[in-house]
């Protein structure tokens, strides 16, 4: 379990070395997409001017304040509150968003499905589980929203953040087929026959 | 008394903003309760993160979430109050959009076919609006729910028939509680409603599920049901963001009605644990804000 400081964009090789268990703490540069954009980016043939090769990009749409453009703001959004979104409802672009546009690491929360795993192992990426519902915590982490595009889709607009210690987040899924979510779903469908059984149940 | 709407549009929009920001005293006493009994070390190191967190909002004066949730307004009613029920309707959905617009907040509501976002926190039916009435004289009490959507993605409705008892209302709420896994953000309040028809049997598994923690069933078969269920929910392992552990959820929550003799039906609807709640008490001497 080792923990990892890792300055954005990453390497295939960096990608490679995370294992489920670790935890990792981002740096500089974090996007921000969800069900809107990746819906418009990988359904509906939109492109992005921003470069996404090697990089993480959060489930999220924040709270943020429309401001003048000035130095601290150069987006015109201060940020107000930025969390994350369920994961899960973003399966099945996960492979689009690696070989299209390079992206090496999704953070989110709740995990994610085979799909997305298989993509980790081939492609060379990890799955970083943040903890949902602790956005108050995570807007500490970011210093400011840099840019955005596709900003018809405000909030579900693509967002880059500039982030300061991002984490530490768990590695829960990686490019070794390792998945703490798999581990925890046997466990759990084991689990339910005692869970049963307990409500004088047989199965 | 007659009631004031401006008092009752400045409340909607303060509520919204006070439930995103300050989680109930229950909620909090819920992870306490949590923490003392959780083995699992990466689920007691969540759990830290998440009551961290809830200090983090209210030091920063900021919202324990991004998600803002579809708005609930539950208006309760007492005797001898006066008011257009139209215009209080609308009153609520200026205080809505004012919160949105003002503080700022995401609008996290679209049409549901045109995904249009108009940036208000309403659109058509929403925010949503129900109406009770009690006996106490002189008092509206007004208390808003922002809902997750994690959560609320993960609502279940079961029509069961009589032949299957009790037993497939068991086994439901396991199943969902399953298949709703870290999807959630457990640990979560369990929200079951046992009875009705299905749109009250849905409407009753909300209810349970944004119920204070701590709370009992009035019914007392309910009751019992509730104390059953809670405990072999937590016997599954899903853990605090379903990474494992012992914390699923805070409690099972159960609320009845009566059903069809032909009937058995059961739902389910999950508050994450940001179990976000306020409350507004209108009488003739002012307004208290409190759960």
């Amino acid at each position: 379990m080792a923990h990892y400081e890792l300055t954005m964009p990453v390497s295939e090789t960096q990608a490679r070395a995370l294992r489920v268990n670790d935890t990792v703490t981002l740096q500089t540069t974090l996007y921000g997409i969800r069900d809107a954009s990746y819906i418009a980016l990988f359904d509906k043939g939109r492109h992005t001017r921003f470069d996404l090769n090697g990089h993480a990009v959060i489930h999220t749409a924040p709270n943020v304040k429309k401001v003048p453009v000035s130095a601290e703001h150069p987006a015109g959004y201060a940020p107000v509150c930025i969390g994350t979104t369920t994961s899960d409802r973003m399966e099945r672009f996960t492979r689009a968003l690696m070989t299209q546009t390079g992206v090496r690491f999704i953070v989110g929360k709740g995990g994610m499905r085979e799909g997305s795993l298989a993509a980790f192992g081939e492609i060379g990426g990890a799955y970083l589980a943040i903890i949902g519902g602790t956005a108050a915590l995570e807007t500490t982490w970011v210093e400011q929203i840099e840019d955005v595009d596709l900003d018809d889709l405000n909030p579900e607009s693509l967002w880059k953040f500039r982030i300061r210690n991002f984490g530490p987040l768990l590695v829960a899924m990686d490019s070794h087929g390792g998945s703490l979510y798999t581990e925890v779903n046997a466990k759990v469908a084991t689990n339910r026959a005692a869970a049963l059984a307990r409500l004088g149940l047989t199965v | 008394m007659n009631l004031d709407l401006q008092q009752v549009e400045d409340a909607a929009k303060a509520l919204y903003i006070r439930a995103l920001k300050v989680l109930p005293p229950d909620v909090k006493s819920g992870f306490a309760a949590l923490q003392k009994t959780e083995t699992d070390r990466t689920a007691q190191s969540i759990l830290g993160t998440m009551v961290t967190n809830i200090k983090v909002a209210e030091d920063t004066d900021n919202l324990l979430c991004q998600d803002t949730g579809l708005p609930i307004y539950n208006v309760t009613v007492g005797r001898n109050v006066s008011f257009d029920g139209s215009a209080l309707k609308a009153a609520l959905v200026r205080g809505c959009t004012r919160a949105t617009r003002e503080h700022p907040l995401r609008s996290s509501v679209v049409h549901p076919l045109t995904r249009k976002n108009e940036h208000t926190s309403c659109g058509p039916g929403i925010p949503v609006i129900h109406f009770d009435f009690v006996d106490t004289p002189d008092v509206v009490d007004i208390e808003m729910i922002p809902k997750g959507s994690g959560s609320e993605n993960n609502s279940f409705l079961r029509m069961a028939i009589p032949a299957e008892g009790q037993a497939a209302i068991k086994q439901f709420v396991i199943d969902c509680v399953i298949a709703a896994g870290g999807k959630t953000c457990p640990p979560t309040i369990v929200g079951v409603g046992v009875g009705g028809t299905s749109d009250l049997c849905i409407h009753l598994a909300k209810k349970a599920a944004t119920r204070p923690l701590g709370s009992v069933c009035a019914d007392a078969a309910g009751a019992a049901l509730e104390r059953e269920l809670s405990e072999a929910v937590n016997l599954l392992g899903i853990g605090p963001q379903g990474l494992g552990g012992d914390s699923t959820a805070f409690a099972v929550h159960i609320e009845i009605a009566a059903t069809h003799i032909t009937m058995n039906p059961v739902a389910v609807n999950m508050q994450c644990h940001s179990a976000r709640r306020a409350r507004a008490t209108l009488t003739p001497t002012g307004i208290t804000y409190g759960f």
